[in-house]
C-alpha cells in the first residue's frame, strides 16, 4: 500500500481482506449487469450516435425509437440491430428522420440476420465511432484547457448553484468561480432522477434546482471556459449521472465536457426507490462512459450519514466506498477518477466528536490514497443558528485540511434555511481560505499516537466494515439491500421504479457502444 | 407558589424593545447585501451611505456599518448595528394555532409504537392523469424535502408508493389489500380544476368502494384517512371535497407525519397506560 504517511497503524492484511470481500460481494452484480440491459442504456447508445431532440410533446426521439422497437420486435437484441437495419434498408438520411417515422408507427422493425445483420452492425459501429471520437476530442480539449489555464491545487473548493434557471445559474457560477470556487455543481431539479427521459433544451424553471439537459450542460461549460481563461485557472463543472437516465446523462456529460459527475452505486436504490437491478446495470454502463471521457465520479456515501447516526453507521460508509471502488474499477475507471464521498455529520454534542471525525476522515484517506476524496460538510446538525453553523463549518474545513481531503464541498452557515445567498457563499469561502492558510501544515504534524483514541477508532471502523462485507458476501448484495442493510430502507430486487425497463440480453444481443467501452477495462 | 404581582414595574410591561446590553437600548444586528460596487473610495462611501439609508428605513437609527466587503465587481456585503425605533407590544402578539403539534421523528415513531402497537401503513399515489410525482415523492421518499426525510424514513411506518397515474378504483383495492391506515394523494395539475375533480373522485371511490365509513378515533377505520396535497389546494376545503385533510404548498414530510399520528393514534396521555 502506498499510504500517504500512514498514521493509523492499519493492518495491511485487513485492508486486503476488505477489498477481497468487496469483490466477492460485487462480482455477481457485475455478472448480472453484463447479461442484462435497460431502456436507458439503449437510449444512451442512440444519443452517442448523435440522436438529439424531442417531439412536439417534449418526449426525446431516443425514447420514441426505443419504445417503438420495444413494442414491435422487442429490445432483447438491443436497439442497435433493429434501428440501424431500418435505417439502412429504409434509406433514411439520419437517425432523426428514422425517429420521426418510428414515432408515427411507420417503421417495421425487425431483428436482421445474416448479411443484413452485418450491414446494420457496420452502420451502427460507424455511427458510434463518431460519437466516441467526439467524446475523445472533448477529453483532449479538457487537457488542453488545463495546460492553457492551470489545474488548481487540492483541496478543490466545490460550490453549488441551484436557481432553477440556467440563465441565473451562469452569472452565479461565474461569480463563485471568481471568488475562489474550483468546481461548480449545478443541482438538478427535485425529482429529475425519477423522470424516465432527459428533458431538452435550455430550461428556466425547476424545483429547487435546474434540469440536467444537454443544452444546459453546453451553456454552463462555455461560460465556465470563459471564466477559466479570465482567471487562468480551470473551473470544473459537475452534474448528476443518477436516477433513471444515468447512462444517457453520462453520455451527454462526455459529449459536453463535464468534468465530474455524481454517480453512486446505491444512492438511487436507497433514497429514490429505483429498482436495484436497473441501478446496477445503468451504473456500469455510465461508469464505462465516464472512464472513457476522463470524468471524475463522485459517490454519495455522505447520504447514509444523513439518515443514520454518523458514529454507529461509520462502517457502512467504508463498505459502500469499497463497493463503489470495485464497481468503478471493473468499469474501467482509474483511481484518480474515484471521488469517493464521506461527510462530517457527527453530532457536535458528543464528546470528542471532532476527534472521531478526524479518525474517520483519515481512515478513508489511508484506505484510498490515490482517490480524489470528496468530503461533505455538516448538514444534519446545522440548527439555524448561523453563528454556530459557521463555527462547525470551520471545524469541517480543519478536518478536511488536516486529513488531506481532495474535494471540499463548502458548507453554508445557512444550510437548511434557504438556497445560499451570495453573501453566504462569500463568507463560506472566507472561512475555508482562513483555515487553509492558518492550518495547511497541520496535517504533516498530525501524528496520532500508536494505540491512542484516533488509531483505535479507525481500526474499529475498519473491522466493523470487514464484518459487514463478510455478511453481505454471504447473503448476496441484492439480498442485503432488500433487507435494509444500507440507509434504513428495505429495497427488494424485484421492486422499485424502472424495473419494467430492465431486460435480459438475448443470444446475439448487440450493443455497438460496448465495442468501444469494454476495451477500456483494466 | 405565590402569585405574580400584577404590578412589577417595567419588567412586566407588555411593551418591549430589543435588548443589547442595557434594558431598552433597542440594539439589533442585521446583515445584508446591496448590488453596489465597493472599489474606489467614492464607491465605498456611496455603498456605506446606501447601507445606512436602508437601515434607517428599517427603523434602525442611529446605525453603524461595522463591516463592509465587496463581493465581485457589483455587490457589497454589510453588517450593521443600530437602535431599533420600533416597539414590540406583547399584548398584540397573535399565535397561529395548529390543530396538531409538529413532532420530532423519534416521537412520531414512539406514538405509533405505543398508540397502534403495529406499523402505520401509508399508501401514496398521484391519481388520474397526473404524472407529476414530485410532490408525493418529496413527502414519501427517504430523500425527503426541505431538509426533512420523507415518510419512508420513519421506522414505524410502512410506505407503499404507487407512483403516477394511478386509477382510483385500483387505489381503493390496494388500500384494502395493504390495510392502509392513510392514503396520500398528490394532485399537481390544475387545468380546469383537475385537482379538485381528482380529490372528489378519490373521496367518492372510497365512500362507495369500502364499507363502514366515518372516523372512529384511534381505532382501525372502515376507510383509511384520506389526505390530499398539492401546490394549488386551499387547505380549508377538506370537508367540501370529502377528504380528511388537505395540505398546500410548502408542506414538509414531518408535518404530514405529525398529522397522521394526531389523526390515527390516541393522545399520549391516554396511551401511556396501555400495553
Amino acid at each position: 500500500m502506498t499510504v500517504q504517511g500512514a498514521k493509523l497503524g492499519l493492518d495491511p492484511a485487513m485492508v486486503r481482506a476488505a477489498r477481497d470481500l468487496a469483490r466477492i460481494a460485487g462480482q455477481p452484480i457485475v455478472d448480472m449487469a453484463r447479461s442484462h440491459s435497460t431502456v436507458s442504456v439503449e437510449r444512451a447508445v442512440l444519443r452517442l450516435a448523435g440522436l438529439d431532440g424531442a417531439d412536439e410533446g417534449g418526449m426525446p426521439w431516443v425514447n420514441r425509437v426505443v419504445d417503438a422497437v420495444r413494442e414491435t420486435t422487442g429490445l432483447e437484441h438491443g436497439v442497435a440491430l433493429p434501428a440501424w437495419d431500418a435505417l439502412v434498408s429504409g434509406g433514411y438520411p439520419s437517425l432523426s428522420a428514422l425517429a420521426r417515422d418510428a414515432a408515427a408507427g411507420a417503421v417495421k422493425f425487425r431483428v436482421p440476420e445474416g448479411a443484413d445483420a452485418a450491414a446494420a452492425r457496420a452502420a451502427a459501429h460507424a455511427a458510434l465511432a463518431q460519437g466516441f471520437a467526439a467524446i475523445d476530442a472533448r477529453r483532449a480539449q479538457r487537457e488542453a484547457m488545463l495546460k492553457q489555464t492551470s489545474d488548481p491545487p487540492k483541496p478543490w473548493i466545490y460550490l453549488i448553484v441551484a436557481t432553477g434557471d440556467i440563465y441565473e445559474d451562469i452569472p452565479q457560477a461565474q461569480a463563485a468561480a471568481r471568488e475562489g470556487a474550483d468546481i461548480i455543481a449545478v443541482i438538478r431539479s427535485t425529482g429529475q432522477s425519477l423522470l424516465d427521459y432527459v428533458p431538452e433544451g435550455a430550461t428556466r424553471e425547476g424545483f429547487a434546482g435546474t434540469y440536467a439537459t444537454r443544452e444546459n450542460f453546453r451553456l454552463m461549460r462555455a461560460a465556465l471556459d470563459e471564466t477559466s481563461r479570465e482567471l487562468g485557472r480551470y473551473v470544473r463543472l459537475t452534474n448528476y449521472a443518477s436516477g433513471l437516465c444515468m447512462p444517457e446523462i453520462a453520455a451527454l456529460a462526455g459529449l459536453e465536457r463535464l468534468d465530474m459527475m455524481l454517480n453512486d452505486c446505491m444512492y438511487g436504490i436507497i433514497f429514490r426507490d429505483i429498482n436495484p437491478r436497473r441501478t446496477f446495470i445503468d451504473q456500469r454502463f455510465s461508469r464505462q462512459i465516464h472512464a472513457r471521457a476522463g470524468i471524475i465520479i463522485n459517490t454519495g456515501e455522505d447520504n447514509y450519514l444523513t439518515t443514520a447516526d454518523a458514529v454507529d453507521a461509520a462502517h457502512t460508509v467504508v463498505v459502500s466506498q469499497l463497493l463503489n471502488e470495485f464497481f468503478a474499477t471493473e468499469a474501467g475507471l482509474a483511481d484518480w477518477q474515484l471521488g469517493l464521498g464521506h461527510a462530517f455529520e457527527i453530532n457536535p454534542e458528543i464528546p470528542d466528536s471532532f476527534v472521531l471525525e478526524l479518525a474517520h476522515a483519515q481512515l478513508v484517506r489511508e484506505l484510498f490514497p490515490d482517490a480524489p476524496l470528496k468530503y461533505m460538510p455538516p448538514t444534519k446538525h446545522m440548527t439555524g443558528n448561523v453563528f454556530g453553523g459557521y463555527l462547525l463549518d470551520a471545524f469541517f474545513n480543519l478536518a478536511g485540511v488536516m486529513t488531506d481531503q481532495s474535494i471540499l464541498l463548502i458548507g453554508m452557515m445557512t444550510e437548511g434555511i434557504h438556497t445560499p445567498f451570495l453573501s453566504d457563499r462569500d463568507l463560506a469561502l472566507e472561512n475555508v481560505r482562513y483555515v487553509a492558510r492558518a492550518a495547511g501544515r497541520l496535517g504533516e504534524n498530525f501524528r496520532p499516537p500508536a494505540g491512542g483514541f484516533v488509531q483505535q477508532r479507525a481500526q474499529q471502523v475498519l473491522a466493523e466494515a470487514v464484518d459487514l462485507l463478510r455478511r453481505i458476501g454471504a447473503d448476496g448484495l441484492l439480498n442485503a439491500i432488500g433487507d435494509g442493510t444500507f440507509g434504513i430502507t428495505r429495497r427488494p430486487a424485484d421492486a422499485g421504479r424502472g424495473l419494467d425497463g430492465v431486460f435480459e440480453r438475448a443470444e446475439g444481443y448487440y450493443n455497438p457502444a460496448s465495442e468501444f467501452l469494454e476495451g477500456g477495462q483494466r | 407558589m405565590s402569585a405574580v404581582p400584577a404590578q412589577a414595574g417595567d419588567m412586566t410591561s407588555p411593551v418591549i424593545r430589543p435588548y443589547g446590553d442595557t434594558t431598552g437600548d433597542g440594539r439589533v444586528q442585521v446583515s445584508f447585501t446591496l448590488p453596489v460596487p465597493f472599489g474606489t473610495e467614492h464607491e465605498r462611501a456611496v455603498a456605506e451611505g446606501a447601507a445606512l439609508q436602508l437601515a434607517a428605513k428599517m427603523g434602525l437609527e442611529p446605525a453603524m456599518v461595522v463591516h463592509a466587503k465587496g463581493m465581485g465587481q457589483a455587490f457589497t456585503f454589510f453588517i450593521v448595528y443600530g437602535r431599533s425605533s420600533h416597539l414590540v407590544d406583547l399584548s398584540e402578539v397573535t399565535v397561529a394555532e395548529r390543530e396538531f403539534p409538529v413532532l420530532p421523528a423519534a416521537e412520531i415513531n414512539l406514538r405509533i409504537r405505543s398508540g397502534l402497537g403495529r406499523e402505520l401503513v401509508v399508501l401514496g399515489a398521484c391519481t388520474g392523469t397526473d404524472a407529476h410525482t414530485v410532490g408525493i415523492d418529496a413527502i414519501l421518499n427517504v430523500k425527503g424535502h426541505a431538509g426533512e426525510k420523507g415518510l419512508e424514513y420513519y421506522r414505524e411506518m410502512r410506505v407503499v408508493n404507487l407512483g403516477a397515474q394511478v386509477d382510483v378504483t385500483y387505489l381503493v383495492a390496494r388500500a384494502a389489500a395493504e390495510h392502509a391506515d392513510a392514503v396520500l394523494v398528490s394532485q399537481v395539475v390544475t387545468q380546469r380544476d383537475a385537482h379538485l375533480a381528482g380529490a372528489r373522485a378519490l373521496a367518492d371511490a372510497f365512500s362507495t368502494g369500502m364499507s363502514g365509513g366515518g372516523a372512529a378515533g384511534g381505532e382501525r377505520r372502515g376507510r383509511p384517512l384520506l389526505v390530499v396535497g398539492g401546490p394549488r389546494f386551499d387547505p380549508t376545503m377538506a370537508t367540501e371535497l370529502g377528504v380528511d385533510k388537505i395540505f398546500g404548498r410548502g408542506t414538509t414530510p414531518r408535518e404530514v407525519a405529525s398529522y397522521l399520528v394526531h389523526a390515527l393514534t390516541p393522545e399520549p396521555a391516554t396511551a401511556g397506560a396501555g400495553t
